[in-house]
């Protein structure tokens, strides 16, 4: 190796150690900005030793400078842009177009690499190739679908068809017979039934799956992305490819179980597509099995603002409702009144993995008000008043028992509070269609509202007949 | 199976257990910021972009370069940038003014601020 190659080599290394110590700052919120920071540092050198590179082996044409350049200027625009104006609310959407964009690029760099270099029969990097294609390709499509279904242009109710579990084996048996019968016989044209059966099962993959079910699936895509630019390491030879991309694949693949977890169900089952209702939930009315009892924006305000401990439950629906801001007011409002307000955060609120932490902090809510389930968790006991906000199937004592839909579901003990509020549109039941005990128990009053609507009465109350 | 190959699965296997290891350790509040940073990390990728872009040779290497580079920087440019901004958000003590600021994050007394705005990092 010349002294060039050596140093090359080594500042790759460098990069590498850059991802990894970032992604180790990001343990707590405190060092997470300088994680990001020296990640970001990692990046710019790899392109620079990138850069050097290519001017020192010299074969670059003048087309290939102004396709490089340009491509990457119109594209770092676009992400710069994307990044600027995205809503809070929709970053699971944006992670889903990055993780399409990445895993694409790597799909096209094997594709490239397969029809410049030509396929060496027999030889394993055709292998690598042949699954940076099949992975690329994959999460692109399913990861432009999941961004669709996210921002609402494509039906977030799982969407099945007669026969679909017919069409996504034949996709898969296609693919994989194609990139099997490449490893022997090069062929561009095959290479391109390779491409289009692994982007249509990208659609079918996801097509399926229920808005709710969305945490698992972006985790997974991200995964994917994670290997899919890991492969591309091993097709050009680049260590720093392959060590981001192990990073990136080990990273998806631990919210992936995190949040199937959470959700108490299987990853075989959520592919496959169950009850995954997306964003409405069932309308059905469903009758409680015992009374209910509701309460009146006056006396919920009194309770809360006379409490000595308050824990607020978000879920989901306040996600929905965009009502993070009117939380955040109410509970600035009880603070001031010196109550102490925390928050109880199920692993899967919200759209994506921790999605509502930074709607809160969003809200301008300070991190350590954050509690995780396993941390809040023995504190409900000691709390006045537990308000849950749009959170439904994680608060359901039912999940204790088994027997029921959600047994064993890891949930948040808000029946251990010493008075309960719910804020709920209806007696809807949640997305896994039972009804929740909790409504029923002699703690708990109803405040039936919308929960944007429903806040903003709560902090005017609060201010009106106690402040 | 040649050692260049080995010594590749070698680094992808331990940077796998290191990814395990490393990401173990973030807390729940921190998930989405993890994802996105992990998703700015595979934006690496415009190093594959770039080199492809250097060995093109006809009009199918440059339309490939293109789109690739393309995808890839948005991916970098992107991720990075939406992690920085919504790490910002999570403060210790809620900011003086509830609106969400696009001015460096000066909390510090003694005026972090000093530098100015110039910068084009947010």
């Amino acid at each position: 190796m010349s002294a060039f190659t050596w140093v090359t080599q080594l500042l790759y290394v460098a990069a590498a150690t850059c991802f990894v110590l970032g992604l180790h700052l990001m343990n707590t919120p405190a060092t997470a900005r300088q994680g990001n920071q020296l990640s970001a540092g990692g990046m710019v050198l790899a392109v620079a030793v990138t850069f050097a590179l290519i001017i020192h082996a010299g074969v670059i044409s003048g087309t290939g400078w102004t396709v490089m350049l340009t491509g990457a200027l119109l594209g770092g625009g676009a992400g710069l842009y994307a990044a600027r104006t995205v809503a809070m609310t929709a970053m699971p959407q944006l992670v889903s177009v990055f993780n399409a964009v990445g895993g694409g690029a790597a799909a096209l760099v094997a594709i490239n690499d397969y029809v410049h270099t030509g396929a060496r029969v027999g030889e394993v990097t055709t292998v690598t190739t042949l699954l940076d294609v099949l992975i690329g390709a994959v999460t692109f499509s399913g990861s432009i679908i999941a961004a669709g279904k996210l921002q609402g242009l494509i039906n977030a109710a799982p969407i099945t068809f007669p026969g679909s579990r017919v069409v996504n084996l034949a996709l898969v048996a296609a693919g994989i017979g194609a990139a099997c019968y490449l490893i022997a016989t090069p062929s561009t044209a095959v290479l391109i039934v390779v491409i289009v059966a692994a982007l249509g099962f990208g659609v079918t993959m996801v097509l399926p799956i229920g808005g709710a079910d969305m945490p698992v699936v972006i985790s997974l895509l991200n995964a994917f992305t994670g290997t899919a630019v890991a492969m591309a390491g091993f097709v050009i030879g680049n260590w720093a490819l392959i060590i981001a991309g192990a990073l990136v694949g080990a990273s998806g693949s631990i919210l992936t179980k995190l949040m199937a977890d959470a959700m108490n169900r299987s990853l075989r089952n959520i592919m496959i597509g169950g009850f995954g209702t997306g964003d409405t939930g069932p309308a059905a009315l469903a009758g409680p099995g015992g009374d209910v009892r509701s309460i009146a924006a006056d006396d919920a305000a009194i309770q809360l603002a006379y409490a000595q401990k308050v824990i607020i439950v978000p879920g989901y629906g306040l996600a929905a409702a965009q009502a993070q801001h009117e939380l955040a007011e109410l509970a600035s409002q009880l603070e001031q009144r010196g109550v102490d307000v925390s928050y109880a955060i199920h692993p899967v609120a919200g759209r994506m993995p921790g999605h509502m932490n930074v709607l809160l902090a969003e809200a301008n809510v300070p991190y350590p008000q954050l509690k995780e389930m396993e941390e809040i968790n023995p504190d409900f006991p000691r709390a006045d008043v537990a308000l849950v906000v749009g959170a439904n199937d994680v608060t359901n004592p039912a999940a204790r028992r088994p027997g029921n839909a959600i047994s064993g579901m890891p949930i948040l003990d808000v029946d251990h509070a010493k008075s309960i509020i719910v804020i709920k549109r209806s007696m809807g039941t949640g997305y896994a269609g039972i009804d929740n005990e909790l409504y029923t128990d002699p703690k708990t009053s109803m405040y039936f509202a919308d929960a944007k609507t429903a806040l903003a009465e709560l902090t005017a109350a609060v201010k009106a007949y106690v402040g | 199976m040649t050692q260049a190959l080995l010594t590749d699965i070698v680094i992808f296997v331990l940077a796998l257990l290191v990814g395990f290891e490393v990401i173990s350790k973030v807390p729940a509040t921190l998930h989405t910021p993890l994802m996105s940073a992990a998703n700015s990390i595979h934006g690496i990728i415009l190093v594959g972009a770039m080199l492809l872009a250097a060995s093109a040779n006809n009009a199918l290497g440059y339309v490939l370069a293109f789109v690739a580079a393309f995808f890839a920087a948005m991916n970098v440019v992107g991720g990075y940038v939406v992690t920085g901004r919504m790490l910002k958000m999570f403060r210790r003590r809620p900011a003086p003014a509830a609106v969400e600021s696009r001015e460096p994050e000066g909390a510090l007394p003694g005026g972090a601020d000093g530098a100015g705005r110039g910068g084009a990092r947010s």
